[in-house]
C-alpha cells in the first residue's frame, strides 16, 4: 500500500454496516476508489445509497454501536486511518480533513453560540488566542457571505436561516485549509447565487493549496461544473465510475441513465409528468441476490436477478457494475453520436 | 391584488422582525426578516417562492401558518384572519394547514419511530384508530417511495433524504388543504426528486391542493409552479407566471439569478458565463436605503438609493418593483452614463 504517487486519500472494499431490529443494514458494501492530490472527486447517487456513510467511515465519524467499519481500507496520506486512536483522529479531523455535514444541525450544537463552536476550531488546531480565534470567526463568516458577520457571529443556530447555518458548517471546515475537504451535499440550502460564490471558495482552496475534494451531491449541474471524475453508488456498492465528462456522455450503467433522465428539461411541457426510475429504492437489509437494481431497470434480464453483476472495465477509467455494461456503454455511444444524449442539455432560459 | 374571490390565502402587509443581540452592552437590533409582504395564493395553485439565502423565505412560510408570530399585518386564510382565531380554532385549522419543514432533523423528534412520528397528526386530528392508523402510515411511507419496513426505524438510522421524506409524508398525512413546502425536495437524487414533484403534481390535480413551494432549485420551482414569486431582503420584488419569470425576467436581481443555474453538462458548464453577484449580501439588520438591491445591482442610478420601489403590474399579470422599468419600458436600457453600475460589479 504505497501512497507515495500523489494519492491523498484510498479506500478500498470498505463495508459499513448498521445493526438495527430489522436486521443488518449494508449501508456501505464493497466500496473502492482513490483519489490524487488536487483533484476533485464527484459522489452521486440514490438517496440512501451509502454516500454519507462511505465518508463518515474515512471521518472516523460512525456511531459505534449501532455502525461499524467491518472491513476495507482506508488510507490518507500514508495514514492507515482504521488503525488510529481517537485521540490520533482527533488531531487530524477538522485540521487535514474536514467534512462539511449534511444536516447542519445535526453537527452544530443549538446551545452554543455560532461564535464559539468557529472559535473551537481554530483555538485547538491553529493555537488561536481568544481574541484571534473571534476574528477568524468573523472573517471565515464573511468569506461565506453572512452579511453583517460582527453583528451575527454571537448568535444561535436556531436564529439562522437554513442555508446561513449550511454556510456556517462551510466556515468551519474551511477555517484550517484542510488538505482533503469532503462536502457533503455543501450547497443544498443555498441559491444558486450563493451556490456559485461557495462553489468558487472550494475551487480556490483546491488551486491555493492543493485540496483535494470529495463532492458529494445530487445536483448533476454541480457535479458536471466542479469534478473531474465520479462516481455513482447504489444500494451501498458502486455502480460506476468514470471520468466526469465521459459519465455524462457515455454511461454505460442502467441506474445512471435513469438518473441522468430524471432531471426536469426545460422543454418538458405542462402536464407530462417528469420521468422518474420504476419502484422503488431498495432495503438494504434485505437486498435480494442478483443486481439489487434489477426491479426497476429497464435492461434486466433473468441473470440479473440471479446473479450478482460483474464490476466490468469499459476503459482504463471507466467502470460499470451490470451484466450488460458492454451493450449499455454502446448504447449510450450510439445515442450521443445521433446526437440524442440522456443527458438533456438544460439551458433555464432555453 | 386582491379582490380575486378564489384567493385560498391573502397576505397583507405581513412583517416579521426578530430582536437580536441587546443585554447590557449591546444595542438591540432587529432582523427585518419578513418587512411588508402582500400576496394572494389562488386556490389549487402551487407558488413558487425563490430567492437568495436568508431573504425570509422560511420566515414568510412559517409566519403564514403562525408557527412563528408576525410582528405586523394580516393572513387571511378563506377569509379569516388566522391572527384572530383562537388557540382552539387555530388548532382546528392546523390540520388544513400544513408545512414541510427545511431541516427535517431538526423537526422530527428523535425518541418517535417514524411510525409514531407521520401517525401522529393523523392521531392528534382523530381521523382514524388503531389498524387503519398502521395502514395509512405504511401507504404513505410508500407514496414518498420508503420501504415499509422502515416504520419502526429513528430518525437517526435514516439518510438525509430519507428524513426528508418523511417530513413530506407527515404534512400529507391529514389531507391538508394547504402547504408550505420548504424546500422538499433538496435532499433527494433527482429520480427522487421527480417522484415527489409527480406526487405533489397528481394530489393538486386529485384534491385541489394549494402549494407554497419555496426552494433554490429554480428548475422544479419552474416545473411546478403555476406564478413564482421572488425575494430579496425581506420583499416580494417580482411577480410573474411560473414560465414567464424565467423567458422573460424583469428585475435585475432575478436576471442574474437565473443567469447563476448550474447545467448538467460538463461541457456548457466549462464555457458558459453567470452573472455573479459581486458585492456584500446586505444585512437584513440594516438594508439599503431606497431599493434594497441598488447596493449590488448593475444598473443602479442615483434615485435607486433613495426612491423605495413598488411592486408594479409591468405587463399583465407581471409585477416587478424596479423604478428603472415601467409599463411604457419593461427593459432596462444598457447601462447609461449616470449608472451606478460599478458599485454592484467593481468590489
Ligand atoms: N445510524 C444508522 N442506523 C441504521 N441505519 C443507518 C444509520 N445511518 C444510516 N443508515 C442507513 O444506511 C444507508 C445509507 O445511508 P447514507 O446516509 O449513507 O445515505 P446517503 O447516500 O448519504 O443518502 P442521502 O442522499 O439521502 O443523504 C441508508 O439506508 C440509511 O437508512
Ligand atoms: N428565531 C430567529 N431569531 C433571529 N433571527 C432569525 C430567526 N429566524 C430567522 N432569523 C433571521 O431572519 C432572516 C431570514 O431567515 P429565513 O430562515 O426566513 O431565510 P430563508 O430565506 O428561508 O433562507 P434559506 O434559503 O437560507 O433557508 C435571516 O437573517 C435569519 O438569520
Ligand atoms: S431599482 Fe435600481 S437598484 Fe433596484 S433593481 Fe432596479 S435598477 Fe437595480
Ligand atoms: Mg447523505
Ligand atoms: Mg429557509
Amino acid at each position: 500500500m504505497s501512497e507515495t504517487n500523489g494519492k491523498i486519500l484510498s479506500v478500498k472494499d470498505l463495508k459499513t454496516y448498521f445493526q438495527t431490529e430489522d436486521g443488518v443494514v449494508k449501508a456501505v458494501d464493497g466500496i473502492t476508489f482513490e483519489l490524487e492530490k488536487g483533484e476533485t472527486l464527484g459522489i452521486v447517487g440514490e438517496s440512501g445509497s451509502g454516500k454519507s456513510v462511505t465518508n463518515l467511515s474515512v471521518m472516523r465519524l460512525i456511531p459505534e454501536p449501532p455502525g461499524k467499519i467491518v472491513s476495507g481500507d482506508i488510507v490518507f496520506n500514508g495514514i492507515d486511518v482504521r488503525k488510529l486512536s481517537i485521540n490520533e483522529v482527533r488531531g487530524i479531523r477538522g485540521k487535514r480533513m474536514a467534512m462539511i455535514f449534511q444536516d447542519p444541525m445535526t453537527s452544530l450544537n443549538p446551545f452554543l453560540k455560532i461564535s464559539t463552536q468557529l472559535m473551537e476550531v481554530t483555538r485547538l488546531h491553529l493555537g488561536h488566542s481568544k481574541k484571534e480565534a473571534y476574528d477568524h470567526a468573523i472573517k471565515m463568516l464573511k468569506t461565506v457571505g453572512i452579511p453583517d458577520a460582527e453583528s451575527r457571529v454571537d448568535s444561535y443556530p436556531h436564529e439562522f436561516s437554513g442555508g446561513m447555518r449550511q454556510r456556517v458548517m462551510i466556515a468551519m471546515a474551511l477555517s484550517c485549509d484542510p488538505e482533503l475537504l469532503i462536502a457533503d451535499e455543501p450547497t443544498t440550502a443555498l441559491d444558486v447565487t450563493i451556490q456559485a460564490q461557495i462553489l468558487e471558495l472550494i475551487k480556490d482552496l483546491r488551486t491555493r493549496m492543493g485540496t483535494s475534494v470529495i463532492l458529494i451531491t445530487h445536483d448533476l449541474g454541480v457535479v458536471a461544473g466542479m469534478t473531474d471524475k465520479i462516481i455513482v453508488m447504489y444500494a451501498g456498492k458502486v455502480f460506476e465510475q468514470a471520468p466526469t465528462a465521459e459519465l455524462f456522455a457515455t454511461p454505460a450503467n442502467p441506474y445512471t441513465k435513469g438518473l441522468l433522465k430524471s432531471v426536469p428539461d426545460p422543454a418538458h411541457e405542462e402536464g407530462t409528468e417528469l420521468y422518474q426510475i420504476p419502484g422503488l429504492p431498495p432495503d438494504v437489509a434485505h437486498l435480494p441476490p442478483g443486481c439489487p437494481f434489477a426491479e426497476r431497470c429497464y435492461r434486466a434480464e433473468d441473470i440479473c436477478r440471479r446473479d450478482f453483476p460483474p464490476f466490468v472495465q469499459i476503459n482504463a477509467n471507466h467502470h460499470s457494475l451490470c451484466h450488460f455494461a458492454q451493450e449499455v456503454y454502446a448504447e449510450s455511444v450510439a445515442e450521443s453520436e445521433n446526437g440524442k444524449t440522456a443527458n438533456i442539455q438544460m439551458k433555464i432560459n432555453e | 391584488m386582491n379582490e380575486n374571490g378564489n384567493d385560498l390565502i391573502s397576505i397583507q402587509d405581513l412583517r416579521v422582525h426578530f430582536k437580536i443581540g441587546g443585554g447590557l452592552f449591546k444595542e438591540t437590533k432587529y432582523v427585518k426578516a419578513v418587512d411588508g409582504v402582500s400576496l394572494d395564493i389562488k386556490k389549487g395553485e402551487t407558488l413558487g417562492l425563490v430567492g437568495e439565502s436568508g431573504c425570509g423565505k422560511s420566515t414568510l412560510g412559517k409566519a403564514i401558518l403562525r408557527l412563528t408570530e408576525p410582528t405586523g399585518g394580516q393572513v387571511f386564510y378563506n377569509g379569516k384572519d388566522l391572527a384572530h382565531l383562537g388557540a382552539r380554532e387555530m388548532r382546528e385549522q392546523r390540520k388544513n394547514l400544513q408545512m414541510i419543514f427545511q431541516d427535517p432533523y431538526a423537526s422530527l423528534n428523535p425518541r418517535m419511530t417514524v411510525g409514531q412520528i407521520i401517525g401522529e397528526p393523523i392521531r392528534t386530528f382523530g381521523l382514524k384508530n388503531g389498524k387503519s392508523i398502521e395502514e395509512r402510515v405504511q401507504d404513505l411511507m410508500e407514496t414518498v417511495g420508503m420501504s415499509r419496513r422502515f416504520v419502526k426505524r429513528y430518525p437517526h438510522e435514516f439518510s438525509g433524504g430519507q428524513r426528508q421524506r418523511i417530513g413530506i409524508a407527515r404534512a400529507l398525512a391529514v389531507d391538508p388543504e394547504f402547504i408550505v413546502a420548504d424546500e422538499p425536495i433538496s435532499a433527494l437524487d433527482v429520480s427522487i426528486q421527480a417522484q415527489i414533484m409527480n406526487l405533489m403534481e397528481r394530489l393538486q390535480a386529485e384534491k385541489n391542493l394549494t402549494y407554497l413551494f419555496i426552494s433554490h432549485d429554480l428548475r422544479a420551482v419552474r416545473h411546478l409552479s403555476d406564478r413564482v414569486a421572488v425575494m430579496y431582503l425581506g420583499k416580494i420584488v417580482e411577480l410573474a407566471g411560473g414560465k414567464e419569470v424565467y423567458r422573460e425576467p424583469l428585475m435585475p436581481y432575478t436576471i442574474a439569478l437565473i443567469s447563476a443555474v448550474p447545467v448538467p453538462d460538463p461541457e456548457i458548464e466549462a464555457k458558459r458565463e453567470r452573472i455573479i453577484l459581486k458585492g456584500d449580501v446586505p444585512s437584513p439588520i440594516n438594508p439599503p436605503s431606497g431599493c434594497p438591491f441598488h447596493t449590488r445591482c448593475p444598473y443602479a442610478i442615483e434615485d435607486c438609493k433613495r426612491i423605495v420601489p413598488k411592486l408594479v403590474e409591468i405587463k399583465p399579470k407581471h409585477y416587478a418593483a424596479c423604478i428603472r422599468i415601467n409599463p411604457e419600458k419593461p427593459h432596462i436600457e444598457e447601462n447609461s452614463k449616470e449608472g451606478l453600475g460599478a458599485i454592484g460589479a467593481g468590489v
